[in-house]
């Protein structure tokens, strides 16, 4: 029977050390909405918990000429309410909004959102349709990756022995640019996703979309970037034929489960629909921008 | 097991104990400390009467580590009412409206209704009910909840 | 005298000055606080924490278990398995709920329990529970009902014959019963219809739902005497329960009833507790045992799970001349589903003459069903109901007007027996048919549905005290359980009795030891029945009262009256004497007397009937199949409201919990035979940003057989929920569904098949 420790460096340095001599024994502890129902329901049995957010630059929300970095270990609470954040990313903020309650979300953070990897996780289409870059830190120094690539499977990442997620740097958006997320459950709240859509838009000053992200969670074993659903838009005056040709592309892009929380079928149809509402919405906020 | 030291402030009160690093806040606060007004319903996160303040963040001490706890301020129930006979004006709209049916679940209600009042003191009837989501109550139908929440909102604002 | 059953002294002209109004309740000050002691919340010195292990197959043979290892290990103070229990023969009560509680020969369901242990900390116990070596044999195993009732099932008890079948096979069995009931001539009656309806429906297990898992403390002293502090809905069946399946007296056990988080019927069975007990009297130590939410969902709780069809048939001129049904309950893996309420109640609403009715109880690999508000009956009322308002379309009738047409009254002899006395059935319809909900019109791209159900109400073994203090303060001694204000609304029924202020009553628990038998809170029987025996132990200390008046002025009882809590007397005639007041009595005469109460002991009955209608709005979206309710009105009758706030709780109550039933609420298992969603994430309660306000009407036609002519407004409110929103669901897209949870896959599903059907058309 292994015994559990736990710390919480105030360095990055630190943290990466002690992951680093844990290796596979050691977890880290972010807001805990997840790592913590797994220690508890005896789904994992760590030796360490590594509590990251004594480290200052896990936390901080920042901006550099239009261009964000928010800490992986922000609480989704602490981004919502980031005004300046909250206006220049509406859609990855109503990704954060639906990770669970007020309660959860006091605590709950964007990197372990991703982290945990599951195909559902609520903020990460939009980070992915808002092309977002994952910083990593490890006993190798840093590296950055697509926001895409960090989950290659249910539970799995790209992250190597010893690395974490620090924060995540957003591009500058141009004008009329917009993103949404939205996500299908049957309950309003405290769900988990039978299929998320995010996308990302920028039209020119005629109305020309002229760069789309569109990315669906809760559809495949990792959530996806579907570039058929964005070329759907792309170059089109993101008319009634152009989402039609995106809700086709996003179904086409399914690879879902039959489980409890819905079946195939009902999964491709739906993210059809689904993304061609969040396509409207980011619309909408790109012509308003 | 090695046991952590924990040093802690709940209610205003200073406490210090003993806990395993992975012990949850509200077994802690629960049956180490015998402040059992803080309710577990599912140690998932998934039903909100664990609710407490942490630092002034509205939380599941189901979803928290003792541990986490050292060196910040918790607010439970136990701490709501304002002196010996002076109920928070949530706590008595709840009574005078019968927004608490079995009162399994009210702990958790009035502090997470509290953040929100502190938050936005004039909440929309939607504003509360996507605020209080995270609150499971299976008794009321949530009906006399809200209203307890809109007569509460009201009351203190006119104060 | 006439006993208050047959004389409830029920005056429709009595001034009330305490009944009807909304006090806060006596326990609420606590409950807001955090001081109120649930389940859970008991601490005693010396106590270890139980946790108990239980069977990962849904069904296999017990083969050998060892609990060596876990005993050795330090802090572990007592294991129990099933050794620890006396063995009771096979299929009898004690012998079921025995195997329920503790697997003796074979595991049944997912989550069965196979042994306890109990540990200094709770990280120790389930440290132990790791420890011990179980072996099993697995079986095949069965969870749907048609599939367990099939020729080649696997077959849960070798003992099992099925009951009600005349000449049936000797050989083992999944069904537990047939049920046969019949009035008036079906066939004759379906010849007269101009239409008939005739559909199938089916249903899935829910669970109640209660946020409070079960938690309790069992302590076992040096004299084997056995204490038991736990939330129930019934501290004396638990009593009673216990002794049968321990081999104990009754008078060895000592249950005591926490403040409840909930029950809902699901906490009228025990599951943990009498575990806790074995672990204290082999520990010697207090045991506390509280079920996680995974637990709870997966070894308590659900209710029936369904398959039923239905036909009914009117005459164009809007009679329903017949009413047939088969009908399929999954009960779990012992027999105990209460099934028969569903063919009783079904109908029982409407005069029919002709009804025929075959119920089925059926056993699979799933946990024990147990008590809903109204158990069985509101999943067939969704099919019923649903043909109602069908017929009433398809011969054009307004769907109130059918109903009225087609309304019980008093005098009418149901299904089961009884005959009808003043009932509000005609009179609830009417108040609906007043309402601005369904006068206002149809909002565009929503559905609107209406259906009305009925419960019996209950009654049964109840006692309770009332003393007087010397002081003239009152106290009640109640031995049924609060599940959501019953305390207030006694209180208050006692205050109205002695024409005191509320202030002055207060309403306490009483442990199995210091009264006698009650039955579980459950029926909608507790304000009814507990409030029938402590009005008359107030009317008992009432005439110690007068003639202990009498005493004092020295004239005779007669010559002296009670009023306003005060004895005067009778007359000018009698003397001039000023009145006495409760507390003048109570002081003066406790030290050559005695002291002054009331206890009243009864199986009590003259419950009066309930009946609701449901109006709901609501919108499909047409690209998901998610349903958005957004305008909900209960219309129920009460008898008479006590305490109104709380009435309209319950009817608020009730409907959102069928709303959750109606769209979401499922128990859904893997192939392998395990509960796929066992916690409140994937099992989807409705959330409070889920529904709409819940308006509500409380109609008052008095039951003249309670003393403030009260019915019962516990089961009610649910009855015709699911019913409701099928049939809105149903105006909204135009068919309405037939099968149990109405969820968005289902509904997009049905929406698909009608655009085909539509465009082949």
């Amino acid at each position: 029977m292994t015994e559990l420790n736990y710390a919480a460096p105030d360095s990055l340095d630190a943290a990466v050390g002690m992951l680093a001599d844990a290796g596979a024994g050691a977890r880290i502890l972010a807001g805990g909405t997840d790592v913590l129902v797994l220690l508890h329901g005896d789904l994992i049995e760590p030796e360490l918990i590594v509590d990251i957010k004594n480290i200052p630059e896990l936390t901080d929300i920042s901006v550099e000429d239009g261009a964000w970095k928010i800490g992986a270990a922000t609480s989704g609470m602490k981004l919502m309410g980031h005004e300046g954040f909250a206006a220049a990313w509406p859609g990855v903020i109503e990704g954060v909004a639906l990770i669970g309650s007020i309660q959860v979300k006091g605590r709950a953070s964007v990197g372990g959102n991703l982290c945990n990897a599951s195909p559902a996780a609520d903020s990460v289409p939009p980070l992915i349709a808002a092309g977002a870059v994952a910083n990593i830190a490890g006993p190798g120094g840093r590296r950055d990756l697509p926001v895409e690539d960090v989950v290659t499977g249910p539970g799995q990442t790209a992250l190597e022995a010893g690395e974490m997620v620090v924060s995540f740097t957003f591009p500058k958006r141009p004008p009329h640019s917009g993103d949404c997320y939205l996500r299908l459950t049957p309950r309003t709240e405290m769900d988990i996703a039978v299929v998320g859509a995010a996308v990302n838009v920028t039209l020119d000053d005629g109305g020309t979309c002229t760069a789309a992200r569109v990315s669906l969670g809760a559809v495949a074993p990792t959530p996806l970037l579907v570039e058929d659903a964005a070329a759907a838009l792309i170059g089109t005056p993101a008319d009634d034929a152009a989402l039609v040709a995106l809700s086709e592309a996003a179904s086409a892009a399914c690879d879902p489960i039959d489980d409890k929380r819905g079946t195939i079928a009902y999964r491709i149809k739906t993210a059809g629909v689904m993304a061609r509402r969040a396509a409207e919405t980011a619309l909408e906020r790109a012509r308003r921008n | 097991m090695p046991k952590a030291h924990v040093s802690t402030t709940i209610n205003g009160d200073e406490y210090e104990f003993l806990c395993e690093p992975g012990q949850t806040l509200v077994d802690v606060i629960r049956n180490g400390l015998g402040l059992t007004g803080t309710k577990e319903g599912c140690s998932t996160g998934d039903c909100g009467a664990c609710s407490v303040m942490l630092d002034g963040e509205l939380v599941c001490s189901c979803l928290v580590l003792a541990v986490e706890a050292d060196g910040k301020n918790v607010d439970t129930i136990e701490g709501m009412a304002e002196g010996e006979d002076e109920l928070h004006p949530l706590q008595r709209n709840f009574l005078e409206l019968n927004g608490l049916q079995c009162g399994i679940c009210t702990p958790g209600i009035l502090i997470a209704a509290r953040a929100l009042l502190e938050r936005n003191p004039d909440p929309t009837e939607t504003e509360i009910r996507f605020w209080l989501a995270g609150n499971l109550c299976r008794c009321t139908g949530y009906d006399k909840v809200i209203r307890s929440v809109q007569a509460a909102a009201e009351e203190m604002r006119e104060s | 005298m006439a006993s208050i059953l047959e004389n409830s002294g029920f005056n429709p002209d009595k001034e009330l000055k305490v009944v009807g109004t909304n006090p806060v309740k006596q326990d609420g000050p606590d409950k807001v606080t955090g001081r109120a002691k649930f389940g859970a919340d008991l601490i005693l010195p010396g106590m270890l924490f139980g946790k108990i292990l239980r069977s990962p197959h849904p069904h296999a043979i017990l083969k050998s278990i060892d609990t060596s290892k876990a005993e050795a290990l330090p802090g572990v103070k007592a294991v129990v398995t099933r050794d620890d229990f006396p063995e009771l023969p096979l299929g009898s009560p004690g012998g079921d709920l025995s195997r329920n509680i503790m697997a003796r020969e074979k595991v049944f369901y997912d989550g069965h329990p196979v042994a306890a242990v109990a540990a200094t900390s709770e990280p120790v116990a389930k440290r132990a529970l790791k420890l011990i070596e179980v072996e099993y044999e697995t079986l095949p195993h069965v969870i749907d009902p048609v599939e367990a009732m099939q020729p080649g099932a696997p077959i849960l008890h070798d003992h099992l014959r099925t009951k009600g079948v005349e000449g049936a096979e000797d050989s083992p069995t999944n069904v537990v019963e047939r049920l046969d009931l019949a009035m008036g001539d079906v066939e004759a009656g379906f010849a007269e219809a101009d239409v008939i309806v005739e559909r199938e429906y089916d249903s899935k297990p829910m669970h109640q739902g209660y946020i409070e898992p079960q938690g309790c403390v069992a302590n076992c002293n040096e004299d084997d005497q056995i204490e038991l502090w736990c939330c129930t809905q019934g501290t004396h069946v638990f009593r009673d329960r216990l002794a049968d399946i321990l081999r104990l007296d009754s008078s060895r056990i000592k249950v005591m009833q926490s403040e409840m988080g909930g029950g809902f019927g699901g906490k009228t069975g025990f599951y943990g507790e009498p575990l806790a007990v074995v672990l204290s009297k082999k520990a010697r130590r207090p045991v506390k045992i509280v079920l996680t939410r995974n637990e709870v969902f997966r070894c308590t709780g659900p209710v029936s799970g369904t398959r039923s069809r239905i036909k009914m048939g009117c005459t164009n001129d809007g009679k329903i001349v017949a009413a047939e049904a088969e009908l399929i309950f999954q009960t779990g893996a012992f027999t105990g589903s209460m099934f028969f309420n569903a063919p009783h109640a079904m109908f029982t609403r409407y005069a029919l003459d002709n009804i025929k009715t075959t119920a089925w109880e059926v056993v699979s690999n799933r946990p024990k069903v147990n008590a809903f508000r109204a158990p069985c009956v509101p999943q067939i009322v969704f099919g019923v109901e649903g043909i109602v308002t069908e017929l009433a379309n398809k011969i054009g009738m307004d769907e109130i007007d059918f109903r009225l047409k087609n309304a019980a009254t008093e005098g009418y002899t149901t299904l089961y027996g009884a005959t009808f006395g003043p009932i509000g059935f005609v009179e609830t319809l009417e108040a609906a048919k007043k309402t601005d909900h369904y006068n206002a019109p149809v909002k565009p791209g929503e559905g609107r549905g209406l259906a009305a159900g009925f419960w019996f109400n209950r009654g049964g073994d109840t006692t309770g005290s009332l003393t007087i203090t010397p002081d003239g303060s009152v106290n009640i001694m109640l031995g049924t359980s609060d599940v959501a204000g019953s305390r207030v609304s006694i209180s208050m029924m006692a205050a109205e009795e002695l024409g005191v202020p509320l202030e002055k009553v207060r309403a306490n628990f009483a442990d199995t030891s210091a009264i006698g038998n009650n039955r579980v809170t459950a029926g909608s029987r507790t304000t009814f029945s507990s409030g029938m025996v402590i009005v008359d132990g107030a009317r008992q200390a009432i005439d110690k009262m007068v003639a202990r008046a009498a005493e004092i002025w020295g004239v005779s009882p007669e010559e002296v009256t009670f009023e306003d809590g005060h004895c005067r007397p009778a007359s000018a005639n009698v003397g001039d004497f000023e009145p006495l007041s409760i507390k003048d009595i109570a002081s003066r005469t406790s030290v050559s007397h005695g002291a002054i109460a009331g206890h009243s002991e009864m199986n009590v009955t003259g419950e009066g009937p309930g009946f609701g209608v449901h109006i709901v709005d609501l919108k499909v979206d047409r690209g998901t199949g998610r349903v958005d309710v957004t305008r909900y009105t209960v219309i129920e009758d009460a008898g008479k409201a006590i305490h109104p706030l709380q009435v309209e709780g319950q009817y608020q109550g009730g409907a959102v919990q069928g709303v959750g039933w109606a769209l979401n609420e499922e128990y859904i298992y893997r192939e392998d035979g395990t509960l796929d969603n066992p916690s409140f994430l994937d099992y989807r309660m409705p959330v409070a940003s889920d529904v709409p306000m819940i308006d509500t009407v409380i109609v008052e036609v008095p039951n003249p057989n309670h003393p403030y002519g009260l019915r019962g407004v516990g089961e009610v409110p649910v009855v015709p929920t699911l019913a409701a929103i099928g049939n809105a669901i149903g105006d909204a897209i135009g068919i309405r569904p037939q099968s149990l949870p109405m969820s968005p896959p289902k509904l997009l599903e049905l929406m698909d098949g009608g655009e085909t059907k539509a465009a082949a058309e």
